[in-house]
């Protein structure tokens, strides 16, 4: 039954959808949406549409846009994906101060804390690094160049984030593995001291996020395929506690559509004090909060906040000093619909700090449209109309082939005996053949 | 011991058509062959035979330890690890460790001749074909039941170790690691299926345990040194970290390949 219906997603061919993502500036000036090939940017300082400019000598990205991020002091944002691009941009001007050609196609980028190094990952496991130019100096001939570091063997890098102390590069892949190194003085020089592993899921591993204390010790969160979500000591690699998130899934979905595929772990996002984790699961209506304890080193259930019916986030962000929790939820578009326009819906969670969300009596609330910060022009530039509750139907369908497509690309194959038996049949290189 | 699916299944297509005369040597057919066996004899390698290459980077279908506190060492080594008492002695810092890694150990042969050299070790093998880690679990069963109190050291575990050693060994938990076999790939698209290179080489390094070999015998082998000068991954590490250099060597390499080119044509045509 697992062949069949590998197979008929083959046929329709809803093979390479790329999911919506967004991003928001960690001081609050900005949110990003990235949709296919689209970048769109507000500027919620200004209250208005930002048009991006491109000086380093490249058109906008002409495939779907597959990973974006901040770096950590909002000076420069990166956008990447399956036009083998990296485009590094200054969010001040928001125009392009370098492109980054890369030899295959980009699954994950982030920027080193101190916004010196570009890091980018492809789907064969390795890892690139770039220095990053300086604004306005486009030709400079020096190190456009990108420098393997180093790799996990040939798995797709689903995720990669710098810790907070810029001391580790973390990068988390579909052989169940979170890899932690040591990111050194000198990068270009390669990073091969590897500090942990962190081992424990049992598929892929979708993404990854660091939280802190205030005081100082950070920790790592990471969710994965198996509907878990872990949190991790990740210079010694110990699994700290896991949050099963398929059982309280499982009860609020109907009962047809808790099958393990379907639950995978879409995006996480903590709130800035380490107190709450936003997790957005793949045919969930819905965020579910879960209260992490980083002093007892537990993570709990608390709270779910179901959105409407066909609204399943499937990429999450938060700035944290306005605490606003922002999700989207849109995909590519489908190999037969090219001419129309990417449409992406968008919701806020307002109150994503501790406190007023954990309290239990405190019912979270979605903003409504027209108390989203600069309400319509905001919806309108990153949705791309207003007019989406009629676009309901066309959303989820959309939705429902991009999980089939992600499915394909993180899980691996279950191949039957029979099958695996027919395929050797055409071997002529056996010698015992009597 | 149990044996995984895969391998029943596969050693059916051997047992059908290399039967008939011994019946001792391949054996039955799932879990009773250590029955079927007089104690002690040894298998033969015409039964277990495999293609040479087993693609790396497929992905497996073979269970996998999803950490190294879940490698059940009683499977293994049940003289060191008795079966049941085995969740206690994983977590206990005292209990013996896997020392020893042969990394594509084939048919067995370093291990089993390794195991008496160093009777007090644990070692294990790691092999990507089902056959062939079929064949060296018979040989070292049999060799445990024919020579009581040896061989208890040694066990084989078939796995995709390019893939998967992190998830069999702690940091710096390895003595030492060996790889017995000439691994060219001279393609450049195959360059990936090598063991060694230079990604991979970060995990071995992982794994192994730092000083073990004391700095007057790294100084005094000649081949250490050669390492970092007459290697490919030296070669490319050279290039990237002084491109300038990498480029002027080869610059004057290539200018004297084209001077005595020039001076050997003139000498042949002045001859003529």
């Amino acid at each position: 039954m697992e062949d069949t219906a590998v197979e008929e997603a083959e046929v329709s061919g809803a093979a390479e959808l790329a999911p919506a993502l967004v991003a928001a500036h960690p001081l609050g000036r900005s949110v990003a949406v990235a949709v296919g090939p689209e970048l769109r940017v507000f500027d919620l300082k200004a209250g208005s549409v930002v048009s991006l400019s491109d000086d380093s000598g490249g058109g906008s990205h002409s495939d779907a846009i597959r990973a974006i991020s901040f770096s950590a002091n909002g000076v420069l944002f990166a956008s990447a994906g399956d036009d083998k691009l990296v485009k590094v941009w200054r969010t001040d001007s928001w125009c392009c101060i370098q492109t980054i050609t890369s030899e295959k196609r980009v699954s994950t980028v982030a920027i080193s804390n101190d916004g010196m190094y570009i890091t980018f990952a492809d789907k064969f496991g390795l890892i690139w690094l770039v220095t990053v130019g300086q604004s306005g100096g486009g030709q400079e001939s020096t190190d456009n160049n990108s420098v393997s570091i180093f790799g996990h063997y040939c798995s797709i890098i689903t995720s990669m984030k710098f810790s907070p102390d810029g001391l580790f590069i973390v990068t988390a892949d579909r052989d169940f593995k979170i890899r932690v190194t040591l990111f050194p003085k000198k990068p270009l020089r390669g990073a091969h001291e590897i500090q942990s592993f962190c081992l424990g899921h049992t598929e892929f591993v979708s993404c990854i996020a660091f939280t802190c204390l205030s005081e100082g010790s950070s920790f790592l969160l990471s969710g994965g395929g198996d509907s878990t979500v872990r949190l991790w000591d990740y210079i010694n690699g110990c699994l700290l506690d896991t949050c099963q998130v398929r059982d309280k899934a499982g009860e609020l979905l109907e009962p047809n559509e808790t099958e393990d595929n379907n639950l995978a772990i879409a995006d996480i996002c903590p709130t800035n004090d380490g107190s709450l984790v936003a997790v957005a699961i793949q045919s969930f209506n819905g965020i579910m909060l879960l209260a992490c304890d980083l002093v007892a080193k537990k993570l709990s259930f608390l709270k779910v906040i179901t959105m409407e019916k066909c609204y399943i986030p499937i990429s999450l962000a938060s700035s944290f000093s306005a605490g606003l929790l922002w999700t989207v939820m849109g995909a590519s578009n489908m190999p037969n619909q090219a001419g129309s326009q990417l449409l992406t819906r968008l919701h806020i969670i307002p109150h994503f700090k501790n406190g007023i969300l954990a309290s239990s009596d405190h019912v979270p609330t979605v903003l409504v449209d027209s108390e989203v910060p600069h309400g319509e022009k905001l919806l309108l530039a990153l949705q791309g109309s207003l007019d989406i509750a009629k676009q309901d139907e066309v959303l989820a369908s959309m939705q429902a082939a991009l999980k089939v497509s992600m499915h394909k690309m993180l899980v691996k194959k279950h191949y039957s005996e029979e099958r695996r038996e027919h395929r050797k049949r055409g071997r002529n290189d056996k010698k015992i053949k009597k | 011991m149990p044996l995984p699916d895969e391998a029943a299944g596969g050693n059916s297509v051997a047992m059908t058509s290399g039967d008939g005369a011994n019946g001792g040597g391949g054996g039955g057919g799932g879990g009773g062959r250590g029955h079927h066996q007089g104690a002690g004899k040894l298998p033969r390698k015409r039964f277990y035979r495999a293609r040479a290459h087993s693609n790396p980077l497929s992905d497996s279908h073979f269970p996998i330890p999803i950490s190294p506190d879940e490698v059940d060492l009683s499977q293994h080594y049940p003289r060191y690890f008795p079966a049941g008492e085995g969740e206690s002695r994983d977590g206990d810092a005292a209990a013996p460790r896997i020392r020893f890694a042969d990394v594509g150990c084939g048919f067995g042969g370093l291990l089993v001749g390794l195991s008496t050299l160093f009777p007090d070790t644990l070692m294990i093998g790691m092999e990507l074909r089902d056959k062939v880690t079929e064949y060296v679990k018979e040989r070292i069963l049999a060799l445990r039941a024919s020579n009581s109190g040896m061989y208890d050291n040694i066990s084989v575990v078939r796995t995709n170790s390019m893939k998967y050693i992190p998830n069999y060994f702690r940091r710096a938990q390895l003595l030492k690691m060996f790889f017995l076999f000439p691994d060219p790939h001279f393609k450049e698209k195959n360059h990936r299926r090598r063991v060694i290179s230079m990604q991979l080489l970060d995990e071995y390094a992982y794994v192994m345990e730092v000083g073990v070999i004391p700095e007057e015998l790294l100084k005094a082998d000649p081949v250490v040194k050669l390492l970092s000068t007459a290697t490919e991954e030296a070669d490319h590490t050279i290039a990237r970290i002084f491109p300038l250099q990498a480029k002027a060597i080869n610059f004057q390499n290539k200018r004297r390949e084209s001077e005595e080119r020039r001076t050997s044509r003139t000498r042949v045509s002045e001859e003529v």
